[in-house]
């Protein structure tokens, strides 16, 4: 029996005034509260976690950058002071794992907060759904709509190189039974999307090309119909890249919870 | 013996210049798990992991790699020769003297090929790595042909000395200790007069150890001091996370003070300004990311893969090393052959003010900006240099001491510190994504 269902995001702070504690802590980040195309990913998110049943909590209106822009771009004073701001919180509520599907959240909170007292388990959602695919809980029976598609996966440097995750987000991609391409670049040698170090949030210094657009090209090489990817700043630097060749209408930018959600059949 | 006393004497002089160098850096405590220092060590330094990214210059170079620590050998029987007037001293190996004797020609064949082609890549296929770039000036382009053509002579010599060595004993009918497949072959190329061979050997003989003890002293003022550096350096790279930043101490204490009146902020290491943020120039650095820039060996891996060099933008992660070196030499000990002027023209891009330090006066903010801080530098060093470490701090500097950010960032921060986000988002819109959430249930 399949229904449409409303669902209610858990709050900490309700969860709490019951005595009650999540399994994990989903956090959210900016980019998967503000922004448009990517508040998609956090609800496909959430409809996962509902599927299989995770006892989960967000903390809402609570929540905080948490000084990853800041930092990279050489303001370690803003970062510190967000970083213990969203410590005190955890703590607060004596938190334990969290989850996350920004890779950029996910290297401040696992690598940079401990220095300054916040230890989690921190799991980035590419290992969270590799998890739920391993232990069966979800199925994605006969690999749903996109068996067979040709899809291509970039590389998030922050999950990638940064962190050494290469594989989990291409297993959770082959569940689907889809035709995975690789770029030329991947892996270790994967070539940035242009956002990362805060250049998500001004000009680039004077140059000859975008890098979303010299990564777009690459992508849109392999004849991958789905670029495939696990961070909201590349989605929207594949997004605008895809754009610059007038290939939106045959080339779609999805995040791998989003696929994950669709071939499920749990998106309503 | 002179000659020996006079080459390493000027080289250990020369070391303690480039320690006393390394030591203008901040102190920075590198600790953690030793036996990960020691595989890094094993793998990367010896066992030249990272080069292998690109097999052919990797086999090439590794034929250069081991042509070195196994001709070595043979240095020190030259140098008993030399001290003590013996002849092939170590032939009283017998049989491992020749092995070893066989292993040296073939080697040093190899060396002689690959500096040939190395020279070919450098000087007719230009690969662009090796030869584009506003820090590939005069010096440095100079600086690989010299150390090219050097093993070349090198390896040239020890062959003519080999060849008139087995003319001699032949024409004396002796039996000469060792087997040589490569010189072998060539025992008549000078002929066969006694005198002429004696002059060759001599000639050989010399110009090898001269040759090696100037080269040696040649070291510390070229990127072929790698030889040295690389294993410390690699010893003594980074295990944590590539996404992990350094925390600056003295902000945390800064900023505990500040929410807890009474919290004791600990004294400041000695020697450092713990008001001063960032690095400005080459004493606010730490010790290791000087050590980075003397075992660059300017290949431009890194360069040829940062994605804002490669779309034209100024930044290039190799320029910001070499320009950490030549800045440390420019301050403090210069090495024997240290002269600004042979460096060459700087770019046009490249803006530098008249202000003598690393910020600004060799590397410009535009440069520092164009960084995504996507580690590809760091991933493609073969000797596990931090470029981007570097980055980051002359960045800290123009944030926090200067507040030289651009606009765009400094709205980007004002968003944080007012909205809880990098963009002008309403903290009360934070969980409208929540709203009218539908599921489909399959229970």
């Amino acid at each position: 029996m399949s229904e449409r269902k409303q669902i209610q995001v858990p709050v900490m702070a309700d969860l709490a005034a019951r005595g009650e504690t999540p399994e994990v802590l989903f956090w959210v980040g900016c980019a998967g509260a503000f922004d448009d195309r990517y508040k998609n990913v956090t609800r496909a998110f959430v409809r996962i976690l509902e599927h299989v049943g995770t006892k989960y909590a967000v903390l809402g209106m609570e929540e905080t950058c948490t000084g990853d822009p800041a930092k990279r771009a050489g303001n370690e004073f803003l970062f510190q002071m967000q970083a213990m701001t969203n410590i005190a919180t955890f703590d607060g509520y004596g938190i334990k794992t969290i989850v996350t599907a920004c890779p950029h959240c996910f290297n401040t909170i696992k690598n940079e907060y401990p220095a300054l007292g916040g230890n989690y388990e921190v799991i980035h959602h590419s290992t969270f759904l590799q998890n739920l695919i391993n232990e069966g809980k979800v199925k994605i029976a006969g690999g749903g709509e996109f068996k067979g598609k040709r899809i291509t996966f970039h590389d998030s440097c922050y999950l990638g190189r940064a962190n050494n995750i290469y594989e989990a987000p291409r297993e959770v991609l082959a569940a689907l039974d889809a035709d995975l391409v690789e770029m030329k670049r991947s892996r270790a040698n994967g070539l940035c999307c242009g956002a990362g170090g805060a250049q998500m949030w001004k000009e680039p210094e004077p140059g000859n090309k975008d890098i979303n657009v010299e990564r777009a090209e690459e992508a849109i090489g392999t004849g991958a119909t789905i670029i495939a990817s696990a961070c909201p700043f590349c989605m929207t630097m594949m997004s605008d890249g895809v754009k610059s060749q007038n290939k939106e209408d045959s080339v779609q930018v999805f995040d791998i919870a989003e696929l994950i959600a669709q071939a499920e059949g749990i998106n309503a | 013996m002179v000659v020996a006393l006079a080459g390493i004497g000027l080289f250990v002089w020369q070391i303690r210049k480039i320690v006393r160098n390394i030591n203008m850096g901040r102190d920075k405590t590198i600790s953690g798990d030793a036996s990960q220092r020691l595989k890094a060590l094993l793998l990367v330094a010896f066992g030249q992991q990272k080069m292998f990214k690109r097999p052919l210059p990797a086999v090439l170079h590794l034929f250069v790699y081991i042509g070195f620590l196994v001709i070595n050998v043979e240095l020190i029987e030259i140098l008993i020769d030399g001290v003590f007037g013996t002849h092939r001293i170590l032939g009283v190996l017998g049989p491992v003297y020749s092995v070893l004797m066989a292993i040296n020609e073939v080697l040093g064949l190899l060396v002689i090929i690959a500096c040939v082609i190395f020279l070919a890549r450098r000087n007719l296929t230009k690969v662009p790595r090796l030869t584009r770039g506003p820090e590939m000036r005069a010096w440095p382009k100079m600086d690989a042909n010299v150390i090219l053509i050097t093993e070349i002579v090198l390896m040239v010599a020890l062959f003519a000395f080999n060849i008139a060595d087995q003319k001699l004993a032949q024409l004396s009918g002796h039996q000469l200790a060792g087997a040589f497949p490569v010189s072998g072959l060539m025992v008549d190329l000078f002929g066969s007069d006694v005198n002429t061979m004696q002059v060759i050997a001599g000639i050989g003989w010399w110009v090898h150890i001269v040759g090696i003890l100037a080269f040696m002293n040649y070291l510390p003022s070229s990127k072929h001091f790698h030889i040295i550096t690389s294993f410390p350096n690699v010893y003594y790279s980074k295990l944590e996370p590539k996404g992990q930043f350094s925390n600056v101490e003295s902000i945390t204490h800064e900023i505990k003070a500040m929410l807890d009146p009474s919290y004791v902020v600990p004294p400041a290491p000695e020697g450092t300004d713990p008001q001063k943020f960032g690095a400005k120039d080459v004493e606010d650095l730490t010790w290791k990311q000087l050590l980075d820039s003397y075992t660059c060996t300017e290949c431009g891996r890194c360069t040829s893969v940062c994605p804002a060099n490669l779309t034209g933008k100024l930044l290039s992660p190799r320029k910001i090393v070499m320009d950490t070196r030549d800045r440390m030499e420019e301050k403090g000990e210069s090495p024997l052959l240290f002269n600004p002027a042979h460096y060459g023209q700087e770019s046009e891009r490249v803006k530098v003010t008249e202000e003598r330090t690393l910020l600004r006066g060799y590397v410009t903010p535009e440069e520092l900006w164009a960084c995504t801080t996507c580690n590809a530098c760091v991933e493609s060093c073969p000797v596990n240099i931090n470029q981007l470490s570097t980055i980051i701090d002359l960045r800290r500097y123009l944030v926090l001491e200067e507040s030289a950010a651009p606009a765009s960032l400094n709205t980007m921060f004002n968003n944080i510190e007012n909205n809880g986000a990098p963009w002008a988002f309403s903290p009360s819109d934070r969980f409208n994504w929540a709203d009218d959430l539908y599921t489909v249930s399959k229970n």
